[in-house]
């Protein structure tokens, strides 16, 4: 490699050239006096602001009263002169000390030189040596003079079953509950009343007026144990809008899946899950607040934006005697996102119907 | 090369850096959304005042009949007296410019001619009424199950605290934390703009006080220090990545360097 002096400025070169070691410039307060004392002023200062720090923490604590008595506004305002009296005289010390040691403490460059990565010959043939003699000594090298085949033997049987005390606990304690066909079906049914979350209210036709929109879960969820309510509820969200039935699109099928522009879509999200529950009144937009996919709540459901791929599931609803709100039946496909079963038997209409739009 | 190699040692670069986060920061901070006080009398109101008042204000838009115009703005009969008190009493109406969405700013009115305009428009067609303040009282609301409430309707848009947040395409839901009770009232009641209508069958009276109780629950701000806006990971991140990470960089880059 040239060295710089030798190197025209326009000639073009591989890669940055070494500078070498650049001439020991003296520190300002290596040779003034004022600005030695000047440093030493500084450093002083900011071991002086530490103190300050640790008093105002300790102000705030003693001060201010934040127990039972305290208000948010005063919790607030005593955590965060703790904070900044901590952080102040935290950073006081660690400032001061590097300050200290950068002006004032020895100042003269050292070189250490990083050594090579490779290993030398020597020791690197004295590593493979080591390896072939240990495998000779134990009798597990064929060409050994003792051989050892019942240490061998249970040596591999140790070491291939040793795993199990991990991975069958594990497996275990995914439960014996094998049936993914339930999450194919949901609370609703035919008659399930459609009831207000969280109370479980149940809505009358007539209480959803134009641009309403209602949160529901089934009828008779919140009868459910707790554990149960959960699982359930998870699967059984529901969001019930009323649009005007000009601006709705009909979808084939589902000409009488609505009641006089009142509709219902699964809430949960078919990307990974999600509530989508974002409603926009004026556009029919349903945003997903995770990842922003968003649906077309007067065209089907369909996604017209974001990471989604299908049409969030439509829950078929009718009006009984009373006035209420019905399903007619439970959702015709899997709600929420794909699993690795959807594809098959009878949640595959959906993805048909999806394609023909 | 030997160009960029000088650069790469700028002794203000660090303190640049800082500068431009704080403004930055700062910047952010500044969109806060105003929201002017009201009150909720019962307007014994001059009706053909008010309807001066929209003929002057309001018709070029609505129409000297209020019915609207196509693509324009909505026909306002049976709009009822609250979204009248909610749209000019938080300044949105009359609308400034034409955007994605109507803002909240300085009130154009007073409560009175406020009451008039509402008293007008409520005269053209049934509709919900300004709430009563025994309606909209705080005090007499449960701030828990009001919770419950705005936890399943309001969270996903507002926020959990109602720090308000974004929607699509420059519209968002505004911070509830200044509004007053009146308008939180009316707003649930008439859905105005991209909000979804919460009627007294969704969102019961009693209940709507409940969440107003929630709100004013919020006020006194948040006991863990800076909220930051309350509106998630997006301004706590900018804070957490841009500030904090660049006064570690900073902080790095100085002791790493050479005293003078």
């Amino acid at each position: 490699m040239s060295t710089p002096e030798n190197t025209p400025e326009n000639e073009p070169q591989e890669g940055f050239v070494d500078p070498g070691l650049a001439d020991h410039r003296p520190r300002r307060a290596d040779v003034e006096p004022k600005a030695n004392k000047r440093a030493e002023r500084q450093v002083a200062a900011l071991f002086g602001l530490s103190v300050v720090g640790t008093v105002i923490a300790l102000w705030a604590y003693f001060t201010k009263d934040a127990g039972d008595g305290g208000d948010v506004a005063t919790i607030q305002s005593v955590n965060m002169w703790i904070g900044l009296g901590i952080a102040l005289a935290m950073a006081g010390i660690g400032f001061g000390a590097i300050h200290w040691a950068k002006t004032l403490m020895r100042d003269h460059e050292m070189v250490e030189e990083r050594h090579e990565l490779r290993s030398s010959d020597e020791a690197r043939e004295g590593a493979i040596q080591n390896l072939k003699d240990g495998a000779e000594d134990s009798g597990i090298g064929s060409t050994g003079t003792k051989r050892r085949s019942v240490l061998k033997g249970s040596l591999i049987t140790a070491v291939a079953i040793a795993p199990l005390a991990v991975l069958v606990p594990q497996i275990g304690n995914m439960g014996g509950d094998w049936n993914i066909s339930k999450f194919r079906h949901t609370l609703w049914g035919p008659g399930v009343r459609l009831a207000r979350d969280p109370d479980g209210e149940l809505i009358k036709a007539s209480d959803v007026t134009m641009g309403s929109v209602f949160h529901v879960i089934p009828e008779g969820l919140n009868d459910l144990d707790h554990h149960h309510k959960m699982v359930e509820k998870a699967k059984a969200v529901v969001l019930l809008v009323r649009l005007d039935p000009a601006d709705m699109k009909p979808v084939a099928g589902r000409e009488d899946w609505s009641f006089d522009g009142i509709i219902a879509y699964s809430k949960i999200c078919t990307h990974v899950g999600c509530p989508v529950a974002l409603y926009e009144q004026q556009t029919h937009h349903l945003l997903c607040p995770c990842h922003q996919s968003t649906f077309d709540v007067a065209d089907g459901a369909k996604v017209v934006f974001g990471p989604a791929k299908r049409p969030l599931p439509q829950l078929p609803i009718a009006v009984d005697d009373e006035g209420y709100i019905v399903a007619q039946n439970d959702f015709d496909e899997p709600i929420g996102a794909s699993y690795w079963d959807r594809l098959k038997g009878d949640g595959s209409s959906a993805d048909v119907e999806e394609g023909s739009h | 090369m030997h160009a960029l190699a000088k650069k790469r040692h700028h002794k203000a670069a660090p303190l640049l850096l800082v500068v431009v986060l704080l403004a930055l920061i700062t910047a952010i901070g500044a969109f806060s959304a105003t929201s002017a006080t009201a009150t909720s009398e019962a307007s014994a109101d001059d009706i053909a005042d008010g309807e001066r008042l929209f003929a002057a204000n309001c018709a070029s838009c609505h129409g000297l009949d209020a019915e609207g115009q196509d693509g324009v703005a909505p026909s306002l009969v049976g709009v009822g007296a609250a979204a009248v008190d909610f749209q000019v009493g938080t300044g949105r109406m009359p609308m400034q410019a034409s955007g994605p969405q109507a803002p909240a700013k300085p009130v154009q009115f007073t409560q009175e001619e406020i009451n008039q305009l509402a008293g007008w428009v409520a005269s053209l067609g049934a509709g919900p009424a300004i709430p009563t303040a025994e309606q909209v009282d705080p005090a007499l609301g449960d701030a828990a199950n009001g919770m419950e409430v705005f936890r399943t309707n309001c969270a996903m848009c507002h926020g959990s605290i109602g720090g308000g947040g974004a929607l699509t395409q420059g519209k968002f839901a505004p911070s509830l934390l200044e509004t007053t009770p009146t308008h939180l009232y009316e707003a649930m009641l008439t859905g105005p703009q991209s909000m979804p209508v919460f009627n007294d069958a969704n969102v019961t009276p009693e209940h709507k006080r409940d969440v107003i109780a929630y709100i004013d629950a919020q006020r006194a701000g948040s006991p863990g220090g800076l909220s930051l806006g309350a509106i998630g990971p997006v301004s706590e991140g900018l804070w957490a990545w841009l500030l904090l990470l660049g006064l570690i960089i900073a902080s790095t880059v100085w002791v790493g360097a050479r005293s003078s």
